[in-house]
């Protein structure tokens, strides 16, 4: 059944006023609100300074975000895997790899800026104990290496194997959660550290969790399950449901 | 102060501007643009609340954390729109994303 809509659908001309005066009005009051916002106050800098020798690190952000706050940072790492297993359920990246002449000023601006890239994520997941930094920048700027391979379209992002791929994106949710149940067994709390080990814990999880921001954002941006892959290989002509033979 | 309050107004008109496209605009591609401009605003906000003068005492960490987290997340969220977006174009009659593209389908479609 093919059903032909307009591409555009015209607002009744009766309406988008009406919508402009919703907008304005919600607006309005949202700047109503943020005027009347307390603004002198010093939030809870307070309470996390208080906290911040018990929390392991240095920085109070890192504090906040792996140790205060480790729950939702957990949910969020898996949020980034589920979208991740989201695009690859359901397109192939339109990115082959395959570019048989790439310009040798490419690949030398790759080869050189890709490891360079590499060096300073693993700075800033080190710097993120103690100043700005941590594991979402770093995996920010490993994701960034991830893109430049992929735009430069060189067979390098292809060259990972499938299977280790697969693990890196693995490693931060499954060392968060390991290290949450470790918690939990020790010391009878979700994602409450135990005191000796958890400036180590810390930095382990977020080693963990930066490798696997940066696969996600580089797999999310190459848009779907890559090419020659996994499936494709080993069990080439099996349709879903039946056995191997 | 002033300056504080010039960037929770920035962000609050990002955010408005947002809200408008997205109802007023069919196109998906535009409304995945508009959220995207929200959340902008959104992040603007939280991290103008983080701000304090110099000599006034640490930041605000907490704020900070959550736009960290944020971003991120928008991202991926980002991307996942767009691709579902592209399949809705693929499978579907409508011309919502690039006009006259042809289908490259791959012709089996593993598991």
């Amino acid at each position: 059944m093919k059903i032909r809509t307009k591409n555009r659908q015209k607002w009744q001309p009766s309406l988008l006023p009406l919508l402009l005066l919703f907008v304005t009005g919600l607006t309005a009051l949202l700047a109503q609100v943020i005027y009347v916002l307390p603004t002198g106050g010093s939030g809870l800098s307070g309470e996390v300074a208080q906290l911040q020798k018990q929390s392991g690190v240095s920085s109070p952000v890192t504090a906040v975000l792996m140790n205060f706050r480790g729950y939702d940072t957990l949910l969020e790492v898996m949020v980034l895997l589920l979208a991740v297993i989201g695009a690859w359920s359901l397109t192939k990246a339109p990115l082959s790899g395959k570019n048989d002449h790439p310009s040798p000023v490419l690949v030398t601006a790759v080869r050189l800026l890709a490891p360079l890239l590499c060096l300073v994520a693993m700075y800033l997941v080190w710097q993120g104990g103690h100043e700005a930094g941590g594991a979402f920048q770093g995996g920010a700027l490993l994701g960034g290496a991830g893109v430049l391979m992929l735009v430069a379209d060189l067979p390098l992002m292809q060259k990972i194997p499938a299977r280790s791929f697969r693990l890196g994106l693995l490693l931060g949710p499954i060392v968060f959660l390991a290290v949450a149940l470790f918690c939990l067994v020790m010391g009878g709390e979700l994602l409450a550290y135990p005191q000796r080990w958890v400036a180590s814990l810390l930095l382990l999880i977020e080693t963990a969790c930066a490798v696997s921001i940066g696969l996600a954002l580089a797999s999310l941006f190459a848009g779907g399950r890559p090419p020659d892959d996994l499936l494709d290989k080993e069990n080439p002509a099996v349709p879903y449901g039946e056995k191997k033979p | 102060m002033i300056a504080n309050t010039l960037y929770n107004l920035c962000g609050l008109l990002l955010f408005a501007m947002g809200l408008f496209a997205l109802f007023a605009c069919s196109h998906p591609l535009r409304k995945i643009l508009a959220v995207n401009i929200m959340s902008t605003g959104v992040f603007q906000i939280l991290v103008a609340t983080a701000y304090r003068p110099v000599g006034a005492g640490a930041i605000d960490p907490v704020p900070h954390a959550m736009v960290l987290t944020g971003i991120v997340v928008s991202v991926s969220v980002t991307a996942l729109v767009l691709v579902l977006a592209c399949r809705v174009q693929e499978t579907s009659n409508l011309s919502l994303l690039r006009k006259g593209r042809k289908i490259k389908e791959p012709k089996e479609r593993a598991g």
